[in-house]
């Protein structure tokens, strides 16, 4: 646990050392923030469902980002050598690696609060949807992550681990959208629905917290940093 | 300190390490040697548990580098190639980690990192982001890293390289100066490094081990199989036919013009036998006289490039065969 927290520190620290930390934030706050504004004042209702709407797509291009040089780097710039030469175990790098990246994304959502406050001061929006909105957000974006560490660990080349994150995240959001359920037969429908990452972000954030969606959202982060742990060791 | 038995390693269809064996005593300082590609990266990065043998296996500090990887790690310090450093943080944020990834934290923390900011001169730079040092200073910060839990064995890979003489001799020194306490494994590709600082070598090609020794055995064993140099003055049609006789001579040639009766002659002997003695006594019994008789020394380079002589040469046929195709 505690070589898990030294990981942490050390990954954590690195989003703000340089300033691509602080740019993929502003780059964040300024298109969630338009995208949400950009209807708000026509639809004239206090609620944030544009902004919970709009979210799995901004995440799909955000998320990835934040990731692609968990991996990449190290490889290319060859600290992976210095790291996984000291006496920590894989795992234990993964998770500090994995909840580091956690941490920046929960600050930059944090930092969209402005939003449901200031809905709240000019309407009264329904709390529990928000609450729940930003509980899924959270694990939706989880899940992005242990996506996006698994595709940087395929490769030294931060733009190709981007590219390949997003290509993940979005065949498994797409999987669940109507897209793809209109074409397939009825049987089919609720199985797709199920495994793919929208639909359960959707039940959470109308305010409904199902212990499935949860275990949904944990079964992916799990199995993608199992799948990163396994190509750690083919790398060896 | 160190054993390594069998261990190999491919990359695909090349082998990289080809049943290297070898052992390093506790406070031995042992120089890996070999051309560039000859799988010396890889023998330390099996050692350090970076890399994983395909088989064969490994004690290091009485730890199987397969069974307990983190105990292996724990006591070595290992400085990889070109010491890989994150650029993004500084020097003592950086030393500060490791540390607490070694496991050194609370109190002891600051102390060891504060003693190798001292050992390694890095006081002028603590804050610096490691990004914008010279290649000097990062190769100090690299070895801090190394050093920084006071390892009972270090695995240093080419620590020299890319520095200038003067820090050259001073990580050369550092390195004399631990060898002293640790045992040490260095790999480099030059030669007088190995006869600066080490107490024995081992000459690795192609990922096979072709020599061991101290840095005199082998040049000593080299010369055995080396050349005498002898002026014999008398009569030359006489000495060609005595020597062409001569069952001990495996080929001989004159080296530059006879000076009157004054012949110089370059001699291998055959099965690569010391033949000075048989020289002299064939120009007593002829009644010849003898101006001058020596074996020629052969120097480290002479014994690194006659063991990998033949690696060169395929090597440069493959790179060949490589370019054709294109």
């Amino acid at each position: 646990m505690t070589n898990t927290l030294t990981v942490f520190k050390k990954e954590f620290r690195t989003y703000f050392a340089s300033p691509m930390g602080y740019i993929y934030i502003t780059v964040f706050l300024v298109a969630t923030n338009w995208l949400f504004l950009r209807g708000f004042f026509l639809i004239n209702q206090a609620s944030l469902r544009g902004f919970f709407g709009v979210l799995p797509w901004i995440f799909l291009l955000f998320v990835p980002a934040v990731t692609m040089r968990l991996w990449a780097e190290e490889r290319k710039v060859g600290t992976a050598e210095v790291l996984m030469t000291l006496p920590l175990r894989d795992h234990e790098i993964v998770l500090g690696k994995f909840l580091a990246s956690l941490a920046f994304v929960a600050i930059s959502l944090a930092l969209t609060l402005v939003l449901p406050i200031t809905t709240a001061i000019i309407g009264s929006p329904d709390t529990g949807s928000i609450i729940g909105g930003y509980i899924g957000a959270l694990l939706l974006g989880a899940a992005y992550l242990a996506i996006g560490i698994f595709a940087s660990g395929l490769t030294e080349n931060q733009i190709v681990a981007f590219i390949v994150g997003i290509a993940i995240c979005f065949v498994l959001l797409v999987l669940g959208e109507n897209i793809v359920l209109f074409t397939l037969p009825t049987p089919l429908v609720p199985v797709f629905e199920f495994l793919g990452l929208g639909a359960h972000f959707r039940s959470i954030s109308r305010g409904v917290l199902d212990s499935r969606d949860i275990v949904y959202y944990l079964s992916v982060v799990v199995l993608f940093l199992y799948l990163n742990l396994r190509t750690l060791e083919n790398q060896r | 300190m160190i054993e390594a038995t069998n261990l190999v390693k491919r990359f695909g269809p090349t082998v990289a390490v080809n049943d290297i064996s070898f052992t390093v005593a506790k406070g031995e300082v042992l120089g890996f040697l070999g051309p560039n590609g000859a799988g010396k990266t890889t023998t330390m990065r099996i050692l350090t548990c970076f890399l994983v043998a395909d088989s064969g296996t490994a004690t290091v500090a009485g730890y199987d580098i397969h069974e307990d990887p983190i105990e292996v790690r724990r006591r070595i310090g290992y400085l990889p190639e070109t010491a890989p450093l994150y650029n993004d943080m500084t020097v003592v944020d950086y030393l500060n980690f490791i540390a607490e990834a070694r496991g050194i934290r609370n109190g002891g923390r600051k102390a060891a990192v504060d003693r190798m900011i001292e050992v390694t001169s890095l006081k002028g730079v603590t804050k610096q982001s490691i990004g914008s040092l010279s290649r000097g200073y990062r190769q100090r910060v690299g070895l801090a890293q190394t050093l920084i839990h006071d390892p009972e064995i270090l695995i240093l890979d080419e620590p020299t390289s890319g520095l200038d003489p003067n820090q050259i001799i001073e990580i050369r020194e550092l390195i004399k100066r631990l060898g002293e306490e640790k045992t040490v494994l260095l790999s480099t590709h030059i030669l007088p490094e190995v006869s600066a600082t080490c107490s024995r070598m081992i000459i690795i090609d192609q990922g096979e081990l072709v020599a061991s020794g101290t840095p005199e055995e082998l040049s000593n064993q080299a010369s055995r199989e080396g050349t005498t140099v002898v002026s014999i003055r008398g009569p030359l049609p006489e000495i060609t036919s005595t020597l062409a006789a001569a069952p001990w001579v495996a080929d001989w040639h004159q080296v530059g013009e006879s000076l009157g009766d004054l012949h110089r002659l370059r001699l291998r002997g055959s099965e690569g036998r010391d033949i000075a003695e048989d020289l002299f006594r064939t120009v007593v019994t002829k009644g010849w006289s003898l101006a001058e008789l020596y074996r020629e020394q052969v120097s480290l380079e002479e014994v690194f490039l006659r063991l990998t002589m033949s690696e060169r040469g395929d090597a440069a046929k493959e790179e060949r065969s490589e370019v054709n195709p294109e």
